[in-house]
């Protein structure tokens, strides 16, 4: 009964609304009449409340985060719980999220697992291993330059490699993979590290030494930590670094579910639209943590224009800013004379249909009551 | 005033052509001299009056405009030699690097060119001019670095710019003369391969030989108290390059040695470039003879205080008033109470007609000295002043058609505002009400939109002067139309303070009085009609007496609250009923009747608060603060139980015992554990005072009446707790201690920050000094804040400002491409929704009632 009422006003009332009065009617035991009285109220309610033509939307979106913006902390880090991993929050992330930057400051990754797995937690440490990087430096018991001989020497921890799983030998391959220039003998589990030219001298030494300590041997490239949480009876991961890439092809994690904070990995991986949702949860997350209420609407809006050209743009001279058509808009944000000479050499024409320009020259900005214009047919002119 | 009905349609840019400089240009300078030794401007100096006038009296010699009426007008000098225009030295080198030096043709070989070429026409022939300059880039690409012509097969070497404006090709200089005649055979078709539209910029127009001479109208000289002239400084520096082009002119003449005229030539180029902007590397700025930097062409324009940002996309306006503002509860939510000074001052123009020329004559007859008078009436183009000696005139010749410009009167629209404008609710219209004293009144309520409050805050007044704006402004920014937040679909105005207080005391349970005494209450705050109260009882409930301020159909539920049929029948009034930010009372009213009845509804109940607080009386004292002895005596044992517990901790982490949490080193694993402990001590000292403390005590109830919490008691009475610095204990200081009284590495509570005194019975000095860290460490947090929060914010504006809903319902930027297909998914304005959704319980709730 209630879906054939339902049915009669779909199209005229968002579908979320719809089947929310269907799952609340069932609740209730609506007489027929109840239900289209609810209906008709219903509808007479989202009429009032449907966003007019001409809203300047865009503008009270930004009034909605620079408003709260004020009243946020500038505090950077933020310890959720006892053993969580540090992220940045407040202010500093909301700017670094509009940015656009490449990297978060603090990278993070959520990794579940596939279903035997999260909730075994026997198996838990191999797989952490799996993914935790692990460079030479960690896994090292001893490292010195020989000044005589011009190399550097090292010896590995076995024991530690043993605790960590890791078979010597691919240690050793890490090394000479990632080091081309060098020749690598061993002698009683002592390596030594001669470079194939000598014209370096020390200097070239000692970035040796470091660039051995920096070589991973094991993991996945910058994945600092990895620990273990217990969430809805089940194990995850939160790793600090991010590589989705990676982590994606180890065999036991789930990745329809494992996500990172890192946009533009998102981007690169899962697509725009897994790019949109992800700048919407990382900024709620931060609304949310500082018990601030903006309207998801303007958080989702933001997120469809810094996506909506199919790659991410940031809220900077660089991004949105650079793609507006009007040169008088442009000039008014940042950078005026650059935008002024590059307009003059190509010929630019401003075609004064945005707000600024028009605030500029004192005429009606195209906006809410601006928007409106009147066209007559103008009488033919008689033929003199 | 001359009304203009033109609309600008659009704006170009382009580079000016030495034939447009002397097409535009009224007069040739000749001399660096300005003045004559009458003081009279020198013909051909850089005041020549053919520029334009500055000075009242006299009359420009090219347009015959007085002083406001002339635009001004150009100029131009031949320069003895060309000169690299300063802002264009990046295309210059472009070209430099892209053209062959002997044939100047682009360094693409004809296959190539044919390419990119056929690219942009396609580009050009589907109407996408706006991809033309990646194309180009591609090409400039293709082009730098070749060795050799493929046109003329000359061999090249590539050509290197230093800066500021010298360009070399091995170890030779290019001279801005020999640049000059490269350019100027540049084809057409390479320049538009180059990116560089010929139509509006040939590259040979970057190198000046012609120099325009702006008009004296953007320079205006000053006359200083003494009677000097002190000149702008643009014209300074273009008396310095009329006179160093002189003097180059009269050395070539001459026939000086090529280092003299080298050394000049190198003279104007740096006049000239600083002329246009003064802040590049490299390059000395000019200075005054004080040694400030001039100000010149770029300084004007960039910035926050330059022509577009100070100028053109803000502007000074007329008709605007500001000064203090104070509260006055006893206003309407919508009114601002304005100085008679002020109405006095600023004035509505009224269009005299045959129905109101009576009224308006009264204005006049007032004149501008007494209220409520008026100042001027407009008789079409000509403006007369309402004086002793012309009002008589005035009154006989007013006739319909003339406009009378007179003073504020009660209910006048007007526009208040604010600033930081944050929001649109820090512009809103108010009702003029215009009262005694020197400052702004408002209602408190609107303090919390405008972010105000009355520590000398000053705000803004407008007067729209048009009938357009009045209706705008009644329409769409009435402080009625804004109680409901876009931001998140709450109310941002709700009853404060005194109000809440008050109607929380009024509706609380014991809550009795005499039936004249109700009356009283209501008579005074403006409600004579008695009906609702029962006739019959002689005592009356707060709750019937709240009850009495409700429309008598309305039905609400929110947690304790239940009001049938406009009687609240069980709970009691608080911020979260009638608050601000989630006021779900004042959010009802304001969805179920309309905007006039909600004001009168809320106004009502603010004023019934305050007239029953001041009625009852309310304060707070120091005795509010006392706990019973066996309270203080929990509290303590609270207190030193947790802080055994934090040693027992640090004896553990002190002999190695502590297990780490993965991830964490043993000592952040300790710093974690002992936060956690003393911060819940604190907690639970405040969790059992509020079980204790008996609910007549003043601070409780100012506590759940909307001002301070529970934990305030508890930091005045037993315990202030942990000085939490960045997240952690406070650390540091001295070497390994926080103060030189502790032992190194002391981790104990007492020298970490740790406060186990209360604010009534005083901090030690350790402590007092911990509280302070606090308490600075949070006001350089706003400081560095708002700066940071100020520019995202700004930047946002810019990015989001062309944003709009369109006719079909999708949001699109000024480009008109797509941003969402439907805004939020489901279209709802959060201002219109009930916390961003529609609430449908609600709705079945109201129609399952009806139906019954």
């Amino acid at each position: 009964m209630i879906d054939e009422i339902a049915k009669q006003y779909e199209g005229r009332i968002p579908v979320p609304l719809i089947e929310e009065v269907k799952r609340e009617a069932k609740e209730v035991k609506l007489t027929k009449a109840q239900a289209e009285a609810v209906f008709a109220k219903l509808e007479e309610k989202y009429k009032y409340a449907k966003i007019q033509a001409g809203e300047a939307i865009g503008i009270v979106t930004a009034e909605s985060f620079g408003e709260p913006g004020t009243q946020m902390t500038l505090r950077t880090f933020h310890f959720a719980g006892v053993a969580e991993v540090n992220v940045t929050l407040g202010l500093p992330r909301l700017i670094e999220i509009f940015d656009a930057r490449k990297e978060p400051s603090t990278p993070l990754m959520i990794i579940y697992l596939k279903k035997p797995f999260n909730k075994d937690e026997k198996s838990l440490e191999k797989i952490i291993a799996q993914i935790k990087e692990i460079r030479v430096h960690e896994v090292l018991s001893e490292i010195s330059i020989n000044l005589l001989k011009l190399h550097v020497e090292y010896v590995l921890n076995k024991k530690r490699m043993k605790e960590l799983g890791i078979p010597e030998d691919s240690a050793i391959k890490a090394i000479k993979d990632a080091l081309k220039t060098i020749d690598l003998t061993e002698k009683d589990g002592r390596y030594t590290a001669t470079p194939k030219s000598k014209d370096g001298g020390l200097p070239a030494l000692y970035t040796l030494k470091e660039r051995i300590k920096e070589v991973k041997v094991n993991g996945i490239e910058g994945i600092q930590e990895v620990i273990p949480k217990m969430e809805n009876n089940e194990i995850m991961l939160l790793a600090s670094g991010s590589n989705l890439k990676d982590v994606f092809k180890i065999e036991e994690v789930d990745f329809t579910r494992t996500i990172t904070n890192n946009i533009f990995e998102v981007a690169k991986n899962l697509g725009i639209e897994a790019a949109r949702q992800t700048i919407i949860a990382e900024a709620s997350k931060v609304i949310q943590e500082q018990g601030l209420d903006i309207d998801i609407r303007h958080i989702m809006f933001i997120s469809d224009l810094m996506t909506s050209k199919g790659e991410i743009k940031g809220i900077t001279r660089s991004g949105i800013t650079e793609e507006k058509e009007s040169v008088l808009a442009r000039a008014s944000f940042e950078t005026p004379i650059r935008h002024l000479i590059n307009a003059s050499l190509i010929g630019e024409v401003d075609m004064l249909n945005s707000v600024v320009e028009n605030v500029m020259i004192n005429q009606p900005i195209p906006l809410g009551t601006g928007l409106p214009s009147l066209i007559t047919k103008l009488a033919k002119e008689s033929k003199k | 005033m001359e009304m203009i009905f033109k609309k600008v349609g659009s704006i170009s840019f382009s580079l000016l052509s030495p034939q447009q400089i002397k097409k535009m240009a009224h007069v040739k300078m000749v001399t660096p001299e300005l003045y004559d030794k009458e003081g009279y401007p020198v013909e051909g100096g850089l005041m020549d009056t053919r520029l334009g006038v500055i000075d009242p009296g006299l009359r420009c010699r090219t347009c015959n405009g007085k002083l406001k009426e002339c635009p001004g007008h150009f100029g131009y000098i031949e320069l003895g030699r060309p000169v690299l225009h300063i802002s264009y030295i990046k295309a210059i080198y472009t070209f430099l690097q892209t053209t062959c030096k002997e044939c100047s043709r682009i360094l693409l070989d004809d296959e190539n060119i044919l390419k990119y070429q056929s690219k942009i026409d396609k580009l050009k022939s589907i109407g996408k001019e706006d991809l033309i300059p990646k194309i180009s880039k591609l090409a400039r690409a293709g082009a730098k670095n070749v060795k050799k012509c493929p046109h003329c097969k000359a061999k090249l070497t590539p050509a290197k710019f230093e800066k500021p404006s010298t360009f070399m090709e091995d170890t030779k200089r290019i001279t801005p003369i020999e640049i000059l005649e490269r350019f100027e055979k540049i084809t057409d078709q390479d320049c538009l391969l180059i990116g560089v539209d010929p139509r509006y910029a040939r590259p040979e127009w970057m190198v000046m030989g012609v120099f325009p001479i702006p008009p004296v109208t953007m320079r205006p000289s000053i006359t200083l108290e003494t009677g000097e002239r002190a000149e702008d400084d643009l014209t300074h520096k273009l008396s310095d390059i009329v006179r160093i082009n002189q003097r180059l002119f009269e050395n070539i003449n001459a026939g000086a040695p090529e280092i003299i005229v080298e050394d000049l030539w190198d003279l104007l180029q740096y006049h000239i470039t600083t002329f246009f902007n003064n802040d590049i590397a490299q390059v000395p700025p000019a200075r005054h003879r004080s040694g400030q930097p001039l100000k010149t062409i770029t300084e004007r324009i960039k910035s926050k205080e330059g022509r577009f940002r100070h100028n053109l996309a803000g502007k000074r306006v007329n008709y605007a008033a500001r000064t203090v503002i104070s509260p006055d509860p006893k206003i309407e939510l919508n009114e601002v109470g304005v100085p008679t000074l002020i109405a006095m001052e600023l004035t509505v123009p009224e269009r005299v007609t045959e129905w109101n020329i009576e009224w308006l004559k009264t204005f006049i007859k007032n004149g501008p000295k007494n209220y409520p008078g008026a100042n001027y009436v407009l008789d079409g183009l000509k403006k007369k002043k309402i004086t002793a000696e012309t009002q008589e005139v005035i009154l006989t010749e007013l006739c319909p058609g003339q406009i009378v410009e007179r003073h504020l009167v009660d209910g006048d629209i007007s526009i208040f505002n604010r600033q930081p404008s944050l929001h649109r609710m820090s512009i809103m219209c108010h009702k003029i009400r215009v009262l005694p004293g020197k400052s702004f009144r408002l209602n408190p309520s609107v303090c919390n939109p405008y972010n105000a409050d009355f520590d000398g805050d000053e705000m803004n007044l407008h007067i729209p002067q048009t009938e357009e704006a009045r209706a705008e402004a009644e329409i769409l920014m009435e402080v009625e139309t804004q109680i409901m937040s876009p931001k998140h679909g709450l109310n941002v105005i709700g009853c404060i303070e005194d109000a809440v207080t008050g109607n929380y005391l009024l509706t609380d349970d014991r809550m009795e009085m005499s039936r004249e005494e109700a009356i009283e209450l209501l008579v005074s705050i403006g409600l004579e009609d008695s009906k609702k109260l029962n006739a019959l009882k002689k005592k009356v409930t707060g709750k019937e007496v709240f009850s009495a301020v409700l429309p008598s159909d309305f039905n609400f539920v929110y947690d304790k609250v239940v009001i049938e049929n406009g009687q609240l029948k069980t709970g009691q009034i608080d911020p979260k009923t009638i608050g601000e930010d989630n006021g779900t009372l004042l959010r009802d009213i304001n969805r179920s009747y309309s905007e006039a009845e909600c004001v009168d509804i809320f106004g009502k109940i603010f004023k019934l608060g305050i007239a029953y607080l001041q009625k009852r009386g309310f304060t707070i004292t120091t005795s509010d603060a006392d706990i019973p002895e066996e309270v203080r005596e929990k509290a303590k044992n609270i207190i030193a139980e947790a802080i055994t517990s934090v040693n027992d901790t640090i004896d553990q982490y002190e002999h190695g015992r502590l297990k780490n949490f993965s991830g964490k080193t043993v000592e952040e694993t300790l710093e974690l554990l002992v936060m956690q402990k003393l911060n819940e001590t604190r907690n639970m000292v405040g969790k059992m005072i509020s079980k204790t403390v008996s609910d007549t005590n003043n601070a409780i109830i100012m506590s759940k009446a909307g001002k301070g919490n529970i934990l305030n008691l508890a930091q005045t009475s037993v315990l202030v707790g942990q000085q939490a610095l960045r997240g952690k204990r406070i650390e540091r200081g001295y070497k390994n201690r926080t103060l030189s009284l502790f032992r190194e590495h002391d981790k104990s509570p007492e020298a970490k920050g740790f406060v186990r005194h209360s604010y009534k019975n005083g901090l030690n000095p350790v402590e007092f000094f911990f509280h302070a860290m606090t308490g600075r460490d949070s006001l350089m947090d706003t400081a560095l804040r708002t700066p940071k929060s100020g520019y995202l914010y700004r930047r946002l504006a810019n990015a989001l400002q062309d944003l709009k809903v369109e006719y079909d319902g999708t949001v699109r930027d000024a480009n008109k491409s797509i941003v969402q297909f439907a805004y939020g998914d489901d279209h709802i304005d959060v201002s219109r929704s009930e916390n961003g959704t529609i609430d449908i319980k609600k709705i079945i709730d109201e129609v399952s009632r009806k139906t019954k």
